[in-house]
């Protein structure tokens, strides 16, 4: 790579600083709600505004999708130190993404490290483009915490696979045309070692889907059934039967972007809100329990953003942080939960309409059901905390 | 800015490391201890000046290694690791960086040499209460023909028993916070020290009538009550550092025995209930880690958030001291509450640490003030 000087990036800052002002429109500064938000691309892509979808042209134009990706595969060949300035500029102007994709944040890194040049070429152009909407076929119905034991099977059937069983939890199954899934190639083998990672058009013939209704009302998560799918066998990323690897690196991308690695759009200032809605005395909030909470909450989220900063230095020095993402996996979601229940306490009797004209009430309410899956999805606390004591602290099993 | 060590400063922690570990194990700490509370090792003292530690934070003008607190911050990390006991942040960390950010030239000149090549260590004396609260200054500083008479007593002084003076907190007769070098054998001054819970000795200090010159005002008008915060903000952030090396070396301690002591069968560390809570406590420890450094680059950066910093610090270190040191006994069983093991030493060092430039609820409290609720 290319080392650039200091005056080069203090330029490119200035430059990218003028370039997202002139071209990131008012409306996507503004903060996310919710995934409705956001532009998610695909092959029937549906733009949410008019400015989303200038917004995800200029970007695109700019090569700015995915920044920091080979520019053969359509990525913007940024230098670290370039991405991170990107990044800086884009979260100080509360610039969206302008697209979210598991695509980028999950199967982007697993194909750079396990898929052939061949693979890599079809796949990524397609992400870097917008123009697949993958999802994610993991778990199954007896197969969550226990990810390994799962049941779906693919056998080969000479030129090409042949899937039966279903996943359960695919976020927009129903929307996506395509699934990085796991599957079982061997049933003889302990079950870690009878894995494969396998690429399916979600357009083939057998595969259905059933929307998931969650206590935060309507879900993009399905069910995902294969009925005797065939899948060829180009397909297979790495080697058969070791699909667990791809799936446990694949997990840890997965983890930091639940952490909200790198998110820190969303993070509020729930103070702010707090001094609106609660008695104040002098100033300050006069219920000392509530100001306490917020405080602990206010602590442990500044103090959590810096660990995200530290621990990514570190890693550019080479410190692996790989078995950290399970740290930011637990840290970020609890303190997520914790942040929706001190601003439903906040905002009282109207934190807790269902129903009603009161927009940001009502998207509020669902958030707080929603943040409840934070902490299950990707891999429960409880599993966070077994990788940490295992992995990291060398505890014996 | 990125947050972590240089090579220089990573050169600097693996030294003092490797010294500490060689001439200031936690024996050594039990010695003293049993040696009639001790306060300090004065050979120890000497090799602590000739490591450069006393210089780290002096600016090069007063022949200071201009080095920063975030080396400083290693060392005091390290010191932690290991109890050790010397008057680096008392006379350093505290009174030298008073000494240093003043304008007055000519205390300056009389002490920061004598502070660095540790002939002579200065105490900070600003407690009055059992709680901490450095504004509300009961000790008086009257003024008298060609300077002033101070009278007030103060308490928890750090290494007071055997300083060669105090930068003392008054109260001026225009009701303004000043601060003064005043001598320890002065008349009028008298010292008694105190064993706290740490084995550590701290004085308590009265002043009965102590004349000072003028000169030895060591802040100048108007500026009495920044100079002291100034200081706070320091104390506590290398207090902080302080308390993350006893923290991870409670930690760490606590971890080797989960991996060692059989129970039923099984090593105590294959049991869930215990896995989990060693894992919460590490996610804790990274974020401990992450705030010390960040608020240390603050003060050599001469950040504006450095209040909030200092805040944020010292409220998660306090907060995680406390529950690493007391799970540390908890999973270390019945050994862990006996006099024969060390893992009680760094949860006593741990209470007083926690008291000392406010504990956790004051900091937090700050902490919300300063953001305005
Ligand atoms: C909102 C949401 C989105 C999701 N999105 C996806 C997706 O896109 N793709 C996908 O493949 N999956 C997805 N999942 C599935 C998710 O990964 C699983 O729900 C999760 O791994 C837990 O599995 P489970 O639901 O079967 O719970 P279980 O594994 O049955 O766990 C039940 C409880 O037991 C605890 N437990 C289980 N095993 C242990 C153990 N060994 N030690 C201690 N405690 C244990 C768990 O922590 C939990 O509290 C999603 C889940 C949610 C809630």
């Amino acid at each position: 790579m290319e080392t650039t000087t200091k005056t080069n990036l203090e330029d490119f800052r200035l430059e990218t600083r003028k370039w997202l002002e002139e071209n990131c429109p008012a409306s996507m500064r503004k903060p996310v709600r919710d995934s409705n938000d956001f532009f998610w691309g695909g092959r029937n892509a549906q733009f949410g505004s008019e400015d989303q979808k200038i917004w995800f042209e200029r970007m695109l134009e700019k090569k700015w999708i995915v920044p920091y990706w080979d520019t053969k595969y359509g990525g913007g060949g940024l230098s670290n130190e370039e991405n991170n300035i990107l990044t800086q500029e884009m979260a100080r102007l509360g610039c969206r993404k302008p697209i979210f994709s598991f695509g980028i944040s999950m199967l982007g890194p697993a194909l750079h490290k396990f898929a052939s040049e061949e693979q890599k070429m079809r796949f990524l152009p397609e992400i870097t483009a917008g123009k697949t909407w993958w999802c994610q076929g993991y778990s199954e119905p007896n197969a969550g915490s226990d990810l390994a034991g799962l049941q779906t099977k693919a056998e080969d059937k000479g030129d090409h696979y042949l899937i039966n069983g279903s996943k359960v939890w695919t976020s927009y199954a129903d929307k996506s045309d395509w699934i990085f899934c796991l599957v079982r190639t061997d049933f003889e083998a302990p079950k870690h070692n009878g894995i494969s990672f396998l690429l399916i058009d979600m357009a083939s013939e057998g595969v259905s889907t059933r929307p998931i209704k969650l206590i935060s009302g309507k879900s993009p998560f399905c069910e995902t059934f294969f009925d005797n799918v065939k899948v060829p066998k180009e397909n297979l990323i790495g080697t058969l039967n070791d699909g667990w690897s791809i799936a446990k690196y694949l997990l840890t991308h997965e983890r930091q972007m639940i952490g909200g690695v790198g998110e820190t759009d969303i993070r509020q200032e729930l103070h702010k809100t707090a001094k609106a809605y609660l008695p104040l005395q002098d100033g300050k909030i006069s219920d000392g329990v509530l100001r306490h909470e917020i405080a602990v909450q206010e602590m442990n989220d500044s103090i959590f953003e810096m660990t995200i900063q530290r621990i990514m230095d570190e890693a550019k020095t080479g410190v692996n942080a790989g078995a950290l993402s399970s740290f930011f996996k637990y840290y970020g979601t609890e303190q997520n939960v914790s942040r929706m229940e001190l601003l439903t306490a906040i905002t009282g009797s109207e934190g807790l309409q269902w129903e009603g004209d009161n927009e940001d009430a009502k998207v509020q309410v669902r958030r707080l059901c929603r943040s409840k899956g934070n902490t299950i999805e990707g891999g429960t606390s409880e599993i966070q905390l077994g990788i940490i004591s295992k992995r990291i602290l060398n505890l014996p099993s | 800015m990125t947050l972590i060590l240089n090579e220089e400063q990573k050169m600097l922690k693996d030294s003092a490391n490797e010294f500490l570990a060689m001439n200031s194990p936690v024996e050594k700490f039990r010695t003293l201890r049993d040696e009639n509370y001790k306060p300090f090792d004065k050979e120890l003292w000497q090799e602590i000046v000739e490591m450069g530690w006393t210089a780290l934070t002096i600016p090069e003008q007063y022949n200071g290694l201009d080095f920063g607190y975030v080396g400083f911050g290693q060392v005091l990390e390290e010191m932690g690791k290991c109890l050790t006991k010397a008057p680096l942040l008392s006379s350093i960390g505290l009174c030298a960086t008073a000494l240093v950010k003043s304008s007055n030239e000519e205390l300056k000149n009389n002490w920061i040499p004598e502070l660095m090549n540790g002939t002579k260590h200065m105490a900070f004396a600003q407690d009055e209460k059992t709680y901490f609260d450095p504004t509300s200054i009961e000790t008086t500083a009257s003024e008298s023909s060609n300077g002033y008479l101070i009278n007030g007593s103060k308490i928890m002084v750090i290494d007071g028993g055997s300083a060669d003076a105090f930068i003392v907190t008054a109260n001026t007769s225009d009701n303004e916070t000043a601060l003064f070098v005043i001598d320890s054998k002065a008349e009028g001054v008298t010292i008694h020290t105190e064993t706290l819970l740490d084995a550590g000795t701290y004085a308590n200090i009265h002043f009965n009538q102590v004349s000072i010159k003028n000169e030895d005002r060591l802040s100048d008008k108007g500026k009495g009550d920044e100079l002291l915060n100034y200081i706070n903000n320091t104390a506590a952030i290398c207090l902080s550092a302080e308390m993350l090396g006893i923290v991870t070396e409670a930690f760490d301690q606590t971890i080797a025995y989960l991996q060692e002591r059989q129970q039923f069968g099984k090593r105590i560390g294959s049991y869930q209930a215990l896995q989990h809570r060693a894992a919460k406590l590490f996610c804790e420890i990274e974020l401990c880690k992450s705030v010390v450094i960040k608020a240390l680059q603050a003060l050599d950066k001469g950040d504006v958030n450095i209040d909030k910093l200092a805040s944020l610090a010292k409220a998660k270190l306090g907060e995680t001291i406390k529950l690493t040191t007391n799970e540390a006994i908890q999973m270390h069983g019945g050994i862990g509450v006996t006099d024969d093991v060390n893992i009680g030493f760094y949860f006593k060092r741990a209470r007083v640490a926690q008291r000392l430039f406010g504990d956790y609820s004051y900091h937090l409290d700050r902490y919300a003030r300063l953001n305005a609720y």
